[in-house]
């Protein structure tokens, strides 16, 4: 028996050296900068020492904020990643007409665009508001840190090492070639043999397990560790919206989770859920993609109106208008969201009545969204704006997201969709509320809570360089797909016949320049902060006449967060503590009880990847032993009792004290 | 705000806004009815950003600032009322139209000015898309076509839709709105063309490498044109039986257009059902055997009990 067993098969699986794409330039090329900037990364961290601190102080950290700060980071990287993905997109679609075949076959250019919107969504738009909703939230809530703080840490590494996944692809065989859902029978085993769909299927289990279980996290978090007399209808909006986020997440991403491991199935085993014979149902995997999709939609976009909630109420010096009506819309657009999945396929054979539901339900989501455009608008009425940064992101996000609201509208009417659906119309409108929605809301997020997170402000010039690049450039690159949608132009097209389209593709690459140059600026602007930070430096913990629980601490916060814990007695808690005239206390500090470092997580996520990799390539001797590794180390974490510790009393004394000196240093 | 203007200019000569088809017309007159009710609302909130913004600003200490208003029931009750009006007013139109262009319904009419009885037969085209080109089959002319549409103007069409291997949408802006093509179901779409001309019909869905040029040439021709075309097709002599369609079947890009002047009968029948190979067994006719076998073993249960 075990003669028949080849060795090689068993350990390699179906891995040779034909999936290495040496024979692609462009990927060779790439892989030759990610090589030198990698090289170049690790051989600073060894010069430099950093080893120890990278492990010790984030690697295995399981403080929120450093979580917050990594998924930042994550989201930023991944970012770059998938820019890159558009450019090429943009520029083949500039060049590909006629004879032109353009710089990008199908088979490169179909894998493109599947990771562009695979690793926007996953990789940047989640680790986005993730990292924010992480960073911000035990802050907000006057709590030490989350629920379960080692679950973070092992939520973020899932996420990454999932990230990594899709980056694997690049150099080890190939990514999907079947757009950002997958749809079978397409990417079924039949039409898609290679290990593309698996990476796709592998790298979103992977991450989905990291955002559901940061999920029940954060849920955990916000119901049982606000502080005191803080009540539900006390709680800023930004912790509302990270509330019904997590929800969402909860309750849709076991639906994606069982939609592909079906599909995985299908392709491993052989069974038929959504094959085209014995009784497989394609139609199944789209309704049940769908029944996740369209609450991810919600589950980016509403911790970010949390976000110009905050900033407005503070840029305006005013609380927020409507927080009744506000905390309500939420909840409203919580659970419409579960209701309207089947507008994404309005196109796919449904009876009218079925297809009026969907889209009636679909309008009905835009009154709360409108009511909250209205309640933002009505907190500037009366106010005193500051258009410092964050506030210009917020500005720029109302005026574009109407539009993209509006456009939204439109396609929820069927018989509008039916000329619509799949065309570059559809493109424009939903880079019109994610990037006009969700991305600038995210940048507001960054300038808005940076000093705090590392105590100075954002370089103001290459903020506003940034801020101005990316909305033009949004709307450069933009405009012309709405335009080409009226044209009958459809998406995921490599290349183009009639000539007169032309003309818009390249104003549209040209968009795509503009914003890399708003990228561009904005990685300027990190390093410019980081060499101007003595002159940003904000000493005060407060440096926008903030409103919420986190401006009451340093910038950054101490590793506890609140020496002691605050009690709660209006909303807009540090706006009522200061009007009260809040009072540092300076003594009777206590030892603070602390959840303590752990590699745990970093560890079982390695091991959950390569179990995904030996999955990928067939290679069933790693995933066996990956498996059994991960069932060990699970085990052994269980038994792991030292899992806390005490700051000494001393200890916040003097970080305390420090505090206090440099406050009345800088009166 | 950029693309409004940008909208408009290229409305002027947008296939979509500006079909040739009664069906994409009223669908273009649906987009136009529907931006308008909705630019009711988002222009004076456009507009009211910008004031506000303007106004309230930090510099201008003659603007009145007022830190703890923050609540006003009638202005809550037009920011929730406001929009609900138009949705309500959406809301009727989308449920009324959504009916009357359902792809599925009989055509009314042949264009605004020309009723027909909903009884009267259309011209039936079995539409199947395959990795990647399209074919066309004629069943009443017995006739069939790859990458080459034709109808006679003013003429209501029925398409019958499937495809072989994956999804796609069988999309010609000119004459009507996409419906899916989907392996092992069949959609329908009815609609009329009011003009001759050439136009263009394509894929609407990714469906692999040979997508982008999954294009067609769909010429709309008066009673005589088509007649003659039809007669064309059926002097070439080739037959499209089921040999040929698993032939053509196998995934190409760039086929050249081409005419069948027969069609095996039921074909299309067998391409939906998953049969056309030898020695196959229909979807529809396993499905029915399973049905009988059920029916028979529960009353047999229910006889044992």
């Amino acid at each position: 028996m075990l003669d028949h067993i080849d060795l090689t098969k068993l350990i390699f699986g179906r891995l040779t050296w034909e999936a290495i794409p040496y024979h692609e330039p462009i990927l060779i090329g790439t892989f030759i900068m990610v090589a030198l900037g990698g090289i170049a990364l690790l051989a600073a961290i060894t010069k430099f020492r950093l080893w120890g601190p990278l492990w010790r102080d984030w690697i295995t950290s399981i403080d929120h904020k450093k979580i917050g700060i990594m998924y930042m980071i994550l989201g930023l990287v991944m970012l770059l990643r998938g820019f890159s993905d558009a450019l090429m997109m943009r520029a083949q679609q500039a060049i590909s007409f006629g004879d032109n075949a353009g710089f990008l076959p199908p088979h490169h250019y179909d894998q493109i665009f599947t990771a562009h919107g695979v690793i926007m969504i996953f990789f940047v738009a989640m680790p986005f508001v993730t990292g924010l909703m992480n960073y911000v939230v035990p802050l907000q809530i006057g709590a030490r840190d989350v629920a379960f703080p080692f679950l973070n840490n092992f939520s973020f590494w899932m996420t990454t090492f999932g990230a990594g996944l899709v980056m694997a692809s690049l150099f080890v065989g190939e990514f999907a070639r079947t757009g950002w859902l997958a749809y079978p029978p397409l990417s079924g085993i039949l039409y898609s043999p290679d290990v593309g769909v698996d990476y796709y299927i592998w790298a979103l289990q992977v991450a989905g397990v990291g955002t559901l279980l940061s999920g029940v996290n954060l849920i955990v978090t916000i119901v049982k560790m606000r502080a005191p007399g803080m009540e539900m209808m006390k709680m800023p909006v930004f912790t509302w919206t990270a509330l019904c986020t997590n929800v969402l997440i909860v309750a849709t991403f076991p639906v994606l989770t069982a939609a592909l491991a079906m599909l995985s199935v299908d392709r491993l085993f052989g069974t038929n859920f959504f094959t085209n014979d014995l009784g497989g149902n394609a139609m199944m995997y789209v309704n049940l993609i769908w029944i996740w999709g369209h609450p991810e939609v919600y589950i980016l976009v509403l911790p970010v109106f949390g976000v110009y909630s905050e900033i407005v109420s503070t840029f305006c010096g005013k609380r927020l208008f409507g927080y009744t009506s506000m905390v309500y819309a939420t909840i409203v657009i919580t659970i419409l969201s579960y209701l309207v999945w089947l507008h994404h396929f309005f196109t796919m054979g449904s009876g009218a009545s079925v297809n009026s539901f969907f889209g009636i339900t679909t309008m009905i989501i835009s009154i709360p969204t409108g009511a909250k455009i209205f309640n933002w608008l009505f907190t500037m009425y009366r106010g005193r704006i500051r258009f410092e940064l964050p506030m210009m992101w917020t500005v720029a996000f109302m005026l574009t997201f109407v539009i993209g609201g509006m456009t939204g509208v439109m396609l929820a009417v069927p018989p509008a969709d039916f000329v619509l659906h799949n065309s570059l119309f559809l493109i424009a409108h939903f880079h019109n509320v994610i990037i006009g929605g969700v991305v600038f809301g995210v940048f507001a997020a960054i300038n808005y809570w940076f000093p705090k997170a590392f105590g100075y402000k954002l370089d103001p010039f290459w903020g506003k360089c940034s801020f101005w690049f990316w909305v033009v450039g949004f709307w450069t690159a933009f405009a012309p797909l709405y335009v080409l949608g009226f044209l009958g132009v459809t998406r995921r097209m490599s290349h183009f016949e009639d000539p007169s389209l032309q003309i818009w593709f390249q104003i549209a690459a040209l968009g795509a320049v503009l914003i890399a140059l708003g990228i561009g600026s904005m990685l300027i602007q990190f390093v410019v902060s980081f060499l101007r930070r003595e002159q940003l430096r904000d000493v005060s913990g407060d440096p926008w006449g903030g409103r919420t629980l986190e401006w009451s601490t340093s910038s950054p916060p101490p590793d506890y967060n609140f020496a002691f814990t605050p009690r709660v007695y209006e909303g807009d808690t540090w706006a009522d503590m200061k009007k009260q005239g809040y009072k540092r206390p300076l003594q009777g500090f206590n030892d603070i009880h602390m959840p303590k470092n752990t590699a745990a997580g970093f560890i079982i996520a390695a091991l959950a990847a390569a179990l995904g990799f030996g999955v990928i390539w067939h290679m069933w001797l790693l995933v066996i032993v990956s498996f059994v590794a991960m069932m060990a180390a699970i085990i052994i974490h269980t038994f792991n009792y030292k899992r806390d510790y005490y700051i000494p009393a001393e200890q916040v004394v003097r970080t305390e004290d420090a505090r206090t000196r440099m406050l009345e240093s800088h009166v | 705000m950029l693309a409004l203007p940008l909208v408009l200019l290229a409305g002027c000569n947008s296939v979509v806004l500006n079909p040739s088809g009664d069906i994409a017309n009223q669908q273009a007159h649906l987009i136009i009815v529907s931006t308008l009710l909705m630019l009711l609302i988002i222009v004076p909130v456009i507009c009211l950003i910008v004031f506000f913004a303007w106004r309230y600003r930090k510099g201008n200490t003659a603007a009145k600032y007022d830190p703890d208003w923050d609540h006003s029931t009638q202005l809550e009750l037009v920011i929730w009322g406001a929009p609900l009006l138009i949705i309500i007013a959406l809301g009727l139109i989308t449920w009324i139209s959504t009916h009357t262009l359902d792809p599925y319904r009989p055509l009314d009419r042949i264009d605004d000015s020309r009723p027909i009885s909903p009884a009267s037969q259309p011209l039936t085209i079995q539409v199947v898309a395959l990795d990647w080109k399209w074919l066309f089959i004629y069943p009443e002319q017995g006739i069939a076509t790859v990458n080459e549409l034709a109808t006679p103007v003013d003429v209501p069409i029925r398409f019958k839709i499937t495809a072989s291997s994956v999804m796609n949408s069988f999309y010609i802006p000119a004459l009507a709105g996409q419906i899916y093509a989907m392996p092992s179901m069949e959609t329908t779409l009815n609609a009329v063309l009011n003009a001759p001309g050439e136009f263009e019909g394509f894929s609407a869905n990714y469906s692999g490498a040979g997508f982008s040029h999954m294009r067609f040439k769909y010429h709309g021709m008066d009673m005589n044109d088509f007649e003659r075309w039809v007669a064309e097709a059926k002097a070439n002599g080739e037959t499209l039986d089921r040999a040929t369609y698993l032939q053509l079947e196998k995934p190409s890009e760039n086929e050249p257009v081409h005419h069948y002047a027969k069609v095996t009968p039921e074909l299309f029948h067998a391409i939906v059902n998953r049969c056309v190979a030898p020695g196959t067994v229909c979807m529809d006719k396993m499905m029915a055997e399973d049905m009988k076998r059920n029916a028979v073993a529960q009353a047999h249960e229910a006889h044992e009990e």
